[in-house]
């Protein structure tokens, strides 16, 4: 009983707040609506029984994603008002593809759930007297290493093209050049000079 | 008793109002990457709902790569979209036009 409350109260949030993060007219004000949702999808992952990937969601999309955009909305000098004036126009195309879309869907939903599909053949049973995360880590770590190592190559690329792509050399700064420093030799940067007494120094 | 259907009502909702923001935030590209996020979100209710239906975690691994896949699409998207505004001083991308594709 209460994990059938738990599941509505957590899919009337997540619904709601994705609504929300749809017409929401501050982007700032969107991405806290992303963020509820996501924790609200982790609770929904929760109660499948999948805690790996609801920890994973709380930390990669609320850690680091939502903080990404929040990031980038506010560095950002946007004109917010100016954006929102094709909204109206395009809301009747819009919904007119979304009614399409969820009708395709609760077509799939109803014949998936008249069967004919066989689904028999399990390529990872689940075992009863082990964790979820520990049954994910020992499935991660054998079968499905070269699966991991790919998902670390295309964070690993995705960081290195995100850097290439915003890095500039800023003009105006001074910065330490290193290798001018290493090339100075002494008899270039000293002299040795012999003053008469009573007649200072001139540099 | 909450089925494998309840979840994949949920994730659907879920995925139409995604497509459906892409749509209606045609100009501001900061909504439509949230929107995508949503839309992958969906996907991974998804798999997670089969993969305990199923008692297969295999659906597990799947979602945790999707989740990768979309933290590295937010990232580039992100970058594109800060170099773009640096170019033009707008995010407006209904007129974007200056690859001329």
């Amino acid at each position: 009983m209460i994990q059938l409350i738990a599941f509505y109260l957590f899919a009337f949030l997540v619904i709601a707040s994705a609504a929300m993060v749809v017409f929401a007219r501050n982007p700032v004000h969107s991405v806290m609506w992303l963020i509820l949702a996501f924790f609200n999808a982790a609770g929904l992952m929760l109660l499948a029984g999948a805690e790996f990937i609801a920890m994973l969601l709380v930390i990669v999309y609320v850690g680091a994603v939502a903080v990404l955009f929040l990031f980038v909305v506010m560095m950002l000098d946007i004109d917010f008002a100016e954006l929102r004036a094709g909204f109206v126009r395009y809301l009747p195309l819009g919904a007119l593809v979304a009614i399409i879309l969820a009708a395709e869907l609760v077509f799939a939903l109803g014949a998936w759930s008249a069967g004919g599909i066989d689904l028999a053949a399990r390529a990872a049973p689940a075992v009863a007297d082990k964790s979820n995360i520990q049954q994910i880590g020992e499935l991660l770590y054998t079968r499905y290493i070269f699966l991991f190592e790919a998902a670390g190559i295309v964070l690993l690329v995705a960081m290195i093209g995100a850097i290439a792509l915003t890095h500039r050399q800023r003009g105006g700064t001074r910065s330490q050049k290193i290798a001018a420093q290493n090339r100075r030799r002494p008899d270039e940067a000293t002299r040795l000079v012999d003053p008469g007494v009573g007649q200072g120094m001139e540099l | 008793m909450i089925s494998v259907g309840h979840y994949l009502a949920v994730s659907a909702v879920l995925f139409t109002l995604g497509v459906l923001g892409i749509f209606i935030n045609r100009k501001n590209i900061i909504v439509i990457l949230m929107a995508i996020e949503l839309i992958l979100l969906a996907v991974n209710i998804n798999l997670v709902a089969f993969s305990a239906a199923l008692g297969d975690l295999v659906g597990q691994v799947f979602a945790m790569f999707v989740l990768t896949v979309a933290a590295g699409e937010a990232a580039i998207g992100l970058a594109i979209l800060v170099i773009y505004f640096r170019g033009r001083g707008t995010i407006a991308v209904d007129d974007a036009n200056r690859m001329k594709g």
